[in-house]
């Protein structure tokens, strides 16, 4: 049963060839005879996942189940989850039990699906490797000497190993896409304000974005119609009707008009991993569609605008960690100034210290016209880009990463080159646009994932154009040797 | 831009944060790497140009002033770290 996608378990739970029980206790098993090496999950929910599993089986039984009902999954732990630890991959929430649940959390239960636990991330989501998590680095299912992507690399690895079927993720600057493309697994980052932020611990707010992590386009359809929709406790909460995200994904690509942007095929792009993108392209062209050169020229400028941006936002969303009210306190502190700096300097790790500075600093008097304010300004230039672009094509496609997965160390001395690795990812989040990831292929044994960028709120065209790829292709139902 | 320990100590200090000294140069290097590297974007010509802070370019939303969430005091502080009688403790501030 772990090798079915989450449509094929629902199926076959409506049909009664399994039970939410015995699903559950199936990927249970997994994830303890297959965490411990992987370190995808931080927290398993046993107890819990099986009493929800036996409720979702009732709610089968009593005539109310829709399609995710009785499904196991597993939360990124920024999502917060009333009872259980959400650290955030931070020794400063190490002890944080969450009081309550975030809205995707809640909407998710209330479909009937069944939490086992919480996954592993870079700490507050800073990193592209997870190689920055308190509780040490996840590892890539498909060769466990190479990082898995990051943030969400526990969500990414946990389903490609299949210890889950699906999870959920969260999408600063690729934090979905990035490590879905190094785990050869599917990923969605919907539009700015389509799915609640309430809940989900801020890292910046004005680019967070929730979303599911999955084996194929029609499982993320599946979840989406779930997670989606407008949510009064987020303010930047967007109020648009849902649409059903399944409807669309038999929709025929004939004519569909895909642009390639010349800066993502440039210098920096591995040649292996430009040569499987291509070949995806050119499925797409036996698909009927219609492939043309665009440009988005303030292409290279996105990771300097987001590397002021994201730490500015970061500086003032991390002030709230002052050892008062929750989270880690340091020991015998001699007065409040002590109490704050010592709780803060031991609680965080390297990389956040790092970026709360930088965000400091751009934002501190003197230097708030030249960092924040410029950065805001090249930021509306390279969203007008998309735009242009968007009017001239329906979707824009391209690698996810310039590299496939890289090994564990490899970058982790170097800030700058870590950033480097989420270059055609960053832009997205800037603008505010869906995106999503998709497998390819492989270069050097090590999954390739293929970008494809949408207009505002068109997550419905994008899974929709995942689909239909993934139903001439199979490269989304490889399964690494030895977690097969 | 190249950021020395002092500056880094006082960066360190607005954002409350306590640095080891062993850790300082290293900190110093990494953000002059990061700053020169976000410098290029001095270099862009943004003359009318607005700043944008929201993707979708939206107003705030606002609601009715009235209380919708029930007092959970209780529930709240059982995280924290130290409480009494309702407060944060905190070390004394006034003497």
């Amino acid at each position: 049963m772990y090798e079915k996608t989450l449509a094929e378990l629902s199926a076959a739970l409506r049909a009664g060839e399994t039970s939410s029980v015995e699903l559950t206790q199936t990927f249970l098993d997994r994830i303890e005879r297959l965490n411990p090496d992987l370190n995808a999950l931080i927290t398993v929910t046993r107890e819990q996942a099986l009493a929800d599993a036996k409720s979702a089986d009732e709610m089968r039984a009593a005539g109310k189940a829709g399609p995710l009902t009785g499904i196991p999954l597993a939360h990124k732990d920024i999502f917060c989850t009333q009872g259980v630890r959400t650290s955030c991959g931070s020794r400063m929430l190490d002890n944080f039990i969450a009081p309550y649940n975030a809205t995707v959390v809640e909407k998710l239960k209330a479909a009937g699906m069944v939490c086992v636990g919480k996954t592993n991330m870079d700490e507050f989501a800073m990193g592209s490797s997870n190689e920055t998590s308190f509780y040490g680095p996840v590892r890539n299912p498909w060769d466990v000497q190479a990082v898995p992507g990051g943030s969400s690399g526990g969500s990414a690895a946990a389903v490609a190993a299949r210890l889950v079927p699906v999870a959920t993720g969260t999408d600063t600057g690729g934090s979905i896409r990035q490590p879905a493309a190094l785990c050869g697994i599917s990923g969605l980052k919907p539009t700015y304000g389509r799915v609640s932020r309430y809940g989900m611990i801020a890292f910046a707010s004005s680019l967070d974005q929730g979303g599911p992590m999955g084996y194929s386009a029609e499982d993320l359809a599946l979840m989406m119609n779930a997670m989606a929709g407008f949510d009064e406790r987020d303010s930047t909460s967007v109020e648009r009707e849902v649409p059903d995200y399944t409807a669309d994904l038999g929709e025929s690509l004939q004519g569909l008009k895909i642009g390639l942007p010349k800066e993502y095929f440039g210098e920096g792009l591995d040649s292996e991993v430009a040569k499987v993108v291509e070949a995806a392209v050119e499925e797409y062209r036996k698909l009927g569609a219609e492939v043309r050169e665009i440009s988005l020229p303030n292409t290279e400028l996105a990771v300097p605008v987001y590397y002021v941006i994201a730490p500015a936002e970061a500086s003032s969303n991390l002030s709230r960690y002052d050892g008062v009210r929750f989270g880690y306190r340091c020991e015998n502190p001699v007065d409040l100034e002590d109490l704050y700096k010592r709780s803060r300097g031991e609680g965080f790790g390297p990389e956040v210290k790092r970026r709360i500075m930088v965000g400091t600093y751009a934002l501190s008097a003197g230097y708030y016209d030249a960092y924040y304010l410029k950065a805001q300004q090249v930021r509306r230039m390279i969203r007008d880009d998309f735009t242009r672009a968007l009017e001239e094509v329906d979707v824009i496609m391209g690698p996810t990463s310039p590299t496939v997965a890289f090994n564990l160390g490899e970058r982790s001395d170097d800030p700058v080159q870590m950033y480097l690795s989420d270059v055609y990812t960053i832009a997205i989040n800037l603008a505010g646009v869906p995106a999503m990831s998709i497998p390819a292929g492989f270069a050097n044994g090590r999954p390739v994932g293929l970008q494809v960028i949408g207009n505002y709120f068109d997550e419905a065209r994008l899974l929709n154009v995942g689909h239909q790829y993934q139903q001439v292709t199979d490269w989304h139902r490889r399964m690494p040797e030895q977690y097969a | 831009m190249s950021l020395s320990s002092a500056d880094v100590q006082s960066i360190a200090h607005l954002a409350r944060l306590s640095i080891e000294d062993q850790d300082i140069p290293e900190y110093a290097r990494n953000l002059s790497d990061i700053l020169n590297f976000v410098e290029q974007l001095g270099k862009v010509d943004t003359k009318g140009v607005d700043p944008m802070a929201h993707p979708l370019d939206m107003a705030q939303r606002l609601r009715v002033d009235e209380v919708s969430e029930s007092d959970q005091r209780e529930l709240f502080q059982s995280i924290a770290p130290a409480t009494e009688a309702g407060l944060y403790l905190v070390p004394r501030v006034i003497e």
